[in-house]
């Protein structure tokens, strides 16, 4: 069993509400260090096998066409 | 006209739009299940509003799989008219059949209430016989419906006249911050793909197709619209 985990965030060009609303109420509590959110999700995929190589290209695959949406987003793989 | 009102799990608006174009416009409306791998006889294709499987992943992903999805870009391809409402807009687009995507509104919040739009292109499925600068109010309902692409190829959508319609104030003009509640790049309510035959918006022309509804009846000229162009497709 092999464990991949797929980051989904919005490209930095593109503006994502809902971190800026999380910086600025991070702002109100007073955590002035926080100069910018971004925010994002992950998936976990427990794959069949033992070719971590081959877990990772199909979780790319997956992540380009499923799991993200290449018009607004970016997405980060890695085997855990 | 006999037109296809597709049906996903999370659907909301199909029992409207089904209404809508068989009871207000009289013309022969048809559930189509998302699993049903064919449109049948359809000559135009309706892609309703909704939650379609619960907004998972992001609005419109899963959906866009759906065996039904593969008919309707056959369809497509063929030049039949397809008209997406709101959810269906974002179905088409992870479907890849329009452009750009949607953000969360720029307010992060839900949204439901009037708007006015103005048709900015009479050269489409849903606008035909419209002239441009026609002022239409129909309400939206939706989250996520801030439309986003980069700005080439928001360039490239205004060159190729695929914006279809803008957010704008009652009088008809842009400018007014407020009249584009969700933030949308370009004021950009819908979009149109290349061919002309497939249209999409976020707001809902089926809940304002009859007078004595709160919402007004102006978007039923955007259906009659619709339903003509499917007529001499």
């Amino acid at each position: 069993m092999i464990r991949v985990r797929v980051h989904v965030s919005l490209k930095k060009s593109v503006f994502d509400p809902q971190g800026r609303t999380i910086h600025e109420a991070l702002g109100g509590l007073g955590y002035a260090a926080v100069s910018d959110v971004r925010a994002g999700k992950f998936f976990d995929l427990a794959m069949e096998g033992d070719d971590a190589a081959a877990a990772k290209a199909q979780a790319e695959e997956m992540a380009r066409r499923v799991l993200s949406n290449p018009v607004i987003e970016g997405f980060t793989v890695e085997v855990l | 006209m006999k037109v296809a009102v597709l049906v996903f799990p999370g659907s909301n608006s199909d029992h409207d739009a089904y209404h809508a174009v068989k009871h207000v416009c009289g013309h022969e409306a048809r559930f189509v299940w998302h699993k049903d791998g064919s449109l049948g006889d359809a000559e135009a294709v309706i892609v309703p509003g909704g939650f379609s499987y619960g907004d998972y992943l992001r609005s419109g992903a899963i959906a866009r799989f759906a065996p039904v999805m593969a008919a309707v870009a056959e369809f497509a391809k063929k030049g039949g008219p397809v008209l997406g409402i709101c959810n269906g807009f974002q179905i088409l687009q992870e479907a890849g059949l329009l452009p750009g995507a949607m953000l969360r509104n720029r307010s992060v919040k839900f949204l439901s209430q009037q708007v006015h739009v103005r048709v900015e292109r009479a050269d489409t499925a849903a606008t035909a016989g419209l002239a441009p600068g026609t002022v239409l109010s129909m309400p939206i309902a939706h989250g996520e419906g801030n439309f986003h692409a980069e700005a080439d190829e928001l360039d490239r959508l205004e060159q190729c006249g695929q914006v279809v319609f803008r957010y704008v104030g009652r009088d008809g003009g842009l400018g007014a911050d407020a009249a584009n509640p969700n933030g949308s790049a370009r004021a950009i309510a819908g979009v149109c793909n290349e061919g002309r035959n497939v249209v999409g918006l976020m707001p809902h022309p089926e809940r304002a197709a009859e007078p004595h509804l709160h919402h007004g009846a102006e978007g039923r000229r955007l259906l009659e619209a619709f339903l003509g162009s499917a007529v001499h497709a």
